[in-house]
């Protein structure tokens, strides 16, 4: 695997250039994007992006829960059921995930699964990732990947973890003052395209956040990005700039999202975009390869390129800060 | 001596027959084939190969799929659609009308190709 130093020996030096004195500029953005491949902290608070290397300088603002408080784990692609050279032993990689989860000095609430649970939408593939996601212990709420309604428009997805979701398993809930709206852009695929939202969704979205304050903090959670990462290779949603015209009047809207297999995060307004990390094999960076398709890397590096996503609320600080980790 | 003449003559028309079976041959073959000309899509590195293939009315195409990951055949207008397609899991359908099919993988939608039936 061809990679660029990931290891910056000077992380707080993340703003380098700073035009627009909004703490934001985009060498150091992309910095902190590759030190969040290997455990670092990205936090966005009011527009400014901090960043903080993991275990070091992960001090005051983030360290135990307060009032108001609280984190859930972001978890993807556990693609049960894959068994080619790029992970030959995907459960081992997923249970180490849980194990990552259960020693994280400050538990989740609940923890979201952002699709591609399944390989190949099998029943005993769902009921391994069932079994084995058991062991953390924890509320688990999932959006489906392409993966998972391979031949049945969904049916059984829907059936095993989106009963009481609207049309084709969307659904949204609060908690702790925060708004969480999972979305479903794997189905319904046109030729030639990407991701699809639908309208039916769309305009029950539109419908679900009207009567929110514009001071309610909003995750939105789907497997495909929302934004456009590479269209080439179907990164991206056709319909996502609808949806996110819906979300605009919020202060602070966090989505996040699985499906391309590495961390990424972009940040427009008051939106920030984040993929997670998946738990069974990476893919290239975009364009890097001639294709999308699983990557195969050292065996003893493999679990330097999976991971999970711990995000944290603190209220009234407008921020949900984001820390990815990897498995190894 | 005149059998030995006829048994030369022989010998030296014997090539040349040989010739215009071996170049008969060929022609025999090539009408068969055009009854089943090539009529396979290789599914690898999500791109169909070839991505427009052309084969007579009553030809049946198979799909074999070479990735990692599975994949889903399905014409534009709903005339075919395959099951997910595990690794070197095959679909077939036979065209009986022509036209121009296009298709394209239903969980990888930049993955398109299309079918010529004449």
């Amino acid at each position: 695997m061809s990679k660029k130093k990931l290891f910056d020996p000077n992380p707080s030096g993340f703003i380098e250039h700073d035009h627009n004195n909004d703490g934001i500029d985009r060498r150091g953005f992309l910095k902190c994007m590759a030190w969040a491949g290997t455990g670092a902290l990205c936090v966005i608070q009011g527009g400014v992006l901090k960043s903080y290397a993991l275990g070091s300088q992960m001090g005051s603002g983030m360290k135990s829960h307060k009032r108001g408080e609280f984190s859930f784990v972001q978890i993807s692609d556990s693609h049960m059921g894959f068994n080619k050279p790029a992970n030959p032993d995907v459960i081992a990689t997923l249970k180490a995930a849980v194990d990552k989860i259960n020693a994280l000095p400050e538990q989740p609430e609940f923890l979201l699964h952002t699709g591609d649970i399944s390989h190949l939408s099998k029943p005993e593939e769902f009921d391994n990732v069932d079994q084995i996601l058991k062991a953390t212990n924890k509320e688990i709420l999932f959006v489906p990947g392409e993966h998972d309604v391979l031949n049945d428009e969904g049916a059984m997805f829907r059936e095993r973890y989106a009963k009481n979701s609207k049309g084709q398993g969307w659904y949204s809930f609060d908690k702790n003052g925060v708004h969480f709206v999972g979305l479903v852009n794997v189905m319904n695929l046109k030729a030639g395209g990407l991701g699809t939202l639908g309208p039916e969704q769309l305009e029950w979205l539109e419908g679900d956040v009207k009567h929110l304050k514009h001071s309610t903090p909003i995750v939105v959670f789907a497997h495909i990005p929302l934004w456009t990462v590479y269209p080439q290779w179907g990164w991206g949603t056709d319909d996502s700039a609808q949806a996110l015209s819906y979300l605009k009047k919020f202060g602070s809207v966090t989505v996040l999202n699985g499906h391309i297999h590495q961390t990424m995060q972009k940040v427009e307004g008051n939106v920030t975009f984040h993929t997670a990390f998946s738990t069974a094999f990476p893919q290239p960076a975009p364009g890097a390869a001639e294709g999308p398709g699983p990557m195969k890397v050292p065996a003893e590096q493999l679990r330097s390129v999976l991971g999970i996503t711990d995000v944290n609320y603190v209220q009234r600080r407008h921020a949900l800060a984001l820390v990815d980790s990897s498995l190894g | 001596m005149r059998r030995k003449l006829f048994f030369r003559s022989l010998a030296a028309a014997l090539p040349f027959a040989l010739a215009a079976v071996l170049i008969m041959h060929p022609t025999r073959a090539r009408s068969e084939d055009a009854k089943s000309a090539p009529t396979e899509v290789r599914v690898d590195n999500f791109t169909f190969g070839p991505d427009t293939l052309t084969v007579p009315v009553n030809s049946t195409v198979t799909w074999t799929n070479k990735d990692d990951v599975p994949h889903v055949i399905a014409s534009n207008d709903g005339v075919f659609k395959s099951k997910a397609l595990d690794t070197d899991d095959k679909y077939s359908y036979t065209f009986s009308k022509a036209g121009t099919y296009s298709y394209y993988c239903s969980i990888h939608p930049k993955m398109v190709g299309k079918i010529v039936v004449q």
